[in-house]
């Protein structure tokens, strides 16, 4: 990591370097309006986008982790824990959301390729299955509210409410980010320089599925 | 090509509306001036909180003018209940806490300093900034709310224990607004973080190895590691707290509590779940709150004594060490809580740990002032205050991570003098080290000199005056949270000393105001900075006060020397600037 540290500080810092292909945003950095953020907004590398989102992560693996851990003491506290039975619809669900991920894969592939009407078809897709997956979800809940199990009838459900609405939101977030690269779809076909925010949304999405997959499986357990 | 750059730049600059420029500006100087009068504003608020507080404790009853008008709900006829102090302690704390002590170390002077310091133009992601400073900003409004709207604000303190924070009725309305509150500010300090490390990691200018930062790039880097991490576990037992009080849930509030006769429909859930997950956060967070200042106060003690910081390297171990025993001691906060004495034992030693790296950076310190030349600025002044309270408040923290000694002292006055004398009190120092230093930077004139040493001097008396009384009445046994005394025999021996602490405390806030004096007054008439009025070295001394939109521009600096050369034989000065070409045989 430190070579590249080192290495990264004598091409990136002020001087935006463009990878693969340039557009135009040459030079010294010497454009107008850096500092406030004007009419050229400035481009880092691809790699700085990436280390933010990494770094974004990293407090929602905290997020949940602390739901975990408050989960785990929970269940240990006192004899109340009940589990219940997942509804069958969240295996379905869990399924979906790893076609997206796949389907995401391929508008990926594709706008690196500069197919712009495959990528922007395996987008939609992508945008689809993972509103189908939040559409799923409350389809859950509303089985389990039909089955008398709400927010605080028990431990174990509060819990699963907690988790799958921290989820869905967190999703919701990154299906928007989605829909607004949709709208854009255009420009991003053209200038492969804002290629940077689909990569930065897939590791977003990709997480959101590794996350989904712990939760489905802790919520196992504790059924 | 600079002259046109810059015509180019002051051509767009100019287009901006004053909204985009100063409102909603995505420009890190202007996002950390925001912040700075954010918690500046805060700081006033809390102040203001303080007194009415030491005037309850002191003279309960006392029909305070002005106040029932501000605050006929709580304070009817300017009378403050026992209650209503409940709530004011429990603002005051959360204010000063976040968005004094938190937000003008790390996000006011470094979002204003850090990109300077590295030669950057901006942070790395400056739209995601500017909704940080707006999410805080609403967290403020949030926080603030509850004194003019429902039922008041909480009572519950600013640690929010459960059940009184859980149960809704006794802790009210403005509870809930109070988990907004944080929420909005927990999600603003992530953001931030993210901000702060890929700026660090990834905007350093040619020549800036992490090796050549200075000490308070160090410190905000690492103090942003911290929020990163712990942010979300406070996130995470805020939307326990909000589910457990409106929501029917159980996380926190166990089975079988009767309030006002009747018996709540709660069960199976644990106060010392919250206290878990709070506390995980908590600890660290005291820790991203002195970080900053640690940073601020090594780069400024150097400066002004002519010398390289003693111990660079050992500086930068410390505080990486600091941050990593900062997660492993937040069980301290709960020796009483009926933890195994094992449990208790090894959050004991660790506690204790961190003496050894804060001892390293105190030593340090002053191996750095010992045989310098010396400059008695203020912000020097401060400065060396701070190492004065800094030892203070955290000698009475050892005293306190001994779990027998624990036992005896914990929610008495003697933890409140603790904290105060290291966060209050330091965290302030180096908070006014940090204006006092880089006012000619951030606003291009000159804080005045004679009012500042004024301002130093009963400060730093008064401060003494209040915190060094306050120890002997936790000893004695005072415990804290009490609206007042005068119901307990035995600390009516007590009275004077609380008379005492409560009139120094008046006094101290009154000096105050010769700071706002010269800090609003400088703003506008003060004498015109030069580029490097300290003749420091670290880069945001190269560029004008204050710097243009885009920092550096064109002129991207080049590093070739580290943070700290002052005094260096053979140099032309006795300071070297970052991105001096000067080359000089070493001779250390």
């Amino acid at each position: 990591m430190a070579p590249a540290l080192l290495k990264s500080t004598t091409a990136s810092a002020a001087i935006p370097t463009v990878h693969g292909g340039g557009n135009g945003f040459h030079g010294g950095g010497s454009f107008p309006g850096g500092g406030g953020g004007g009419e050229f907004p400035r481009r880092l590398p691809a790699h700085t986008y990436r280390l933010g989102m990494w770094l974004g992560l990293i407090p929602i693996v905290m997020l949940f982790v602390a739901f975990t851990s408050a989960g785990v003491v929970r269940s240990g506290l006192s004899t109340d824990w009940a589990g219940f039975t997942l509804p069958r619809v969240l295996w379905l669900n869990t399924m979906l959301l790893l076609a997206s991920s796949a389907t995401l894969e391929l508008s990926r592939r594709s706008l690196t390729a500069g197919l712009g009407r495959m990528f922007a078809g395996w987008l939609y897709t992508t945008a689809a299955l993972g509103l189908a997956f939040v559409g799923g979800q409350l389809m859950a809940w509303r089985e389990l509210i039909a089955r008398g199990v709400y927010l605080a009838t028990n431990p174990s459900s509060s819990f699963f409410y907690l988790l799958t609405a921290a989820h869905g939101v967190h999703l919701l977030g990154g299906i928007a980010a989605l829909l607004y690269m949709l709208f854009r779809a255009r420009v991003m076909v053209a200038e492969p320089a804002r290629r940077t925010a689909l990569e930065v949304t897939a590791i977003y999405r990709h997480f959101m599925d590794g996350l989904w997959i712990y939760i489905f499986l802790l919520l196992v357990r504790w059924s | 090509m600079a002259e046109t750059s810059a015509a180019v730049a002051h051509t767009s600059a100019a287009r901006k509306s004053f909204i985009r420029r100063y409102v909603f500006s995505t420009d890190h100087k202007v996002i950390g001036i925001q912040y700075y009068f954010l918690a500046l504003f805060s700081v006033l608020v809390g102040v203001v909180l303080s007194v009415l507080m030491r005037i309850h404790l002191v003279w309960p009853g006392t029909e305070i003018p002005l106040l029932g008008k501000i605050l006929p709900q709580g304070a009817p006829g300017g009378v403050i209940s026992p209650e209503y102090y409940l709530s004011l302690l429990t603002i005051h704390g959360t204010l000063m806490v976040f968005f004094v002590l938190t937000v003008a170390g790390q996000s006011g002077f470094g979002n204003f300093i850090l990109p300077l310091q590295i030669g950057a133009e901006d942070m790395a992601f400056p739209r995601l900034n500017m909704l940080s400073f707006w999410l805080t900003f609403a967290g403020l409004i949030a926080l603030l709310a509850p004194f003019f709207v429902g039922d008041g604000p909480p009572i519950s303190g600013w640690t929010a224990y459960p059940p009184l924070s859980a149960i809704g009725k006794a802790a009210g309305a403005g509870q809930d607004l109070w988990v907004v509150s944080i929420a909005l500010f927990c999600v603003a300090s992530m953001l931030g973080a993210l901000n702060f490390i890929t700026t660090v990691l990834d905007l350093r200018t040619r020549g800036l190895s992490l090796m050549r930062l200075p000490l308070t790039v160090w410190a905000w880097f690492i103090t942003a590691v911290l929020a990163l991490l712990s942010f979300a576990v406070l996130l995470a037992a805020g939307v326990l707290l909000l589910l457990d009080r409106v929501g029917g849930t159980s996380f926190f509030v166990p089975g079988g509590l009767i309030v006002g006769g009747q018996i709540l429909d709660f069960h199976g859930g644990s106060p010392l779940l919250w206290q878990h997950l709070f506390w995980f956060f908590g600890h660290p967070e005291v820790y991203i709150v002195i970080l900053p200042v640690m940073g601020i106060i090594s780069h400024v003690v150097a400066t002004f004594s002519r010398k390289p910081i003693f111990g660079y390297r050992p500086m930068v171990y410390a505080l990486l060490a600091i941050g990593f025993l900062g997660f492993c001691v937040w069980g301290h906060h709960m020796f009483v809580s009926g933890m195994s004495p094992y449990s208790g034992f090894a959050f004991g030693v660790l506690t204790m740990a961190i003496a050894v790296p804060s001892s390293i950076k105190t030593f340090n310190w002053l191996g750095t002032l010992w045989g310098g030349k010396l400059r008695f600025t203020t912000a020097m002044l401060f400065a060396l205050a701070f190492v004065s309270v800094f030892v203070t408040g955290g000698l009475s923290g050892i005293f306190l991570g001994q779990p027998p000694l624990d036992a005896y002292l914990h929610d008495t006055y003697f933890v409140v003098a603790h904290f105060h004398m290291i966060m209050g009190v330091a965290a302030i120092f180096g908070i006014f080290v940090g204006t006092y230093f880089w006012f000619p930077k951030m606003f291009g004139r000159m804080l005045n000199p004679t009012l500042g040493a004024i301002h130093f001097w009963l400060t730093f008396l008064g401060v003494y005056a209040i915190f060094i009384p306050m120890h002997f009445v936790g000893l004695a046994g005072t415990p804290r949270r009490y609206a007042f005394f005068s119901a307990f025999d035995f600390m009516a021996p007590l009275a004077g000393l609380e008379r005492f602490i409560s009139i120094a405390a008046f006094v101290t806030a009154a000096a105050q105001l010769f700071f706002l004096a010269n800090l609003f007054w400088s703003l506008f008439w003060g004498p015109r900075a030069s580029e490097n009025p300290w003749q420091a070295t670290s880069l945001e001394w190269t560029l004008p006060s204050p710097p243009p939109p885009d920092n550096f521009g064109a002129r991207h600096p080049v590093v070739r020397h580290g943070p700290y050369e002052l005094s260096v034989p053979g140099a032309a000065k006795d300071y070297i600037m970052q991105d001096s070409t000067e080359e000089v045989r070493v001779g250390s």
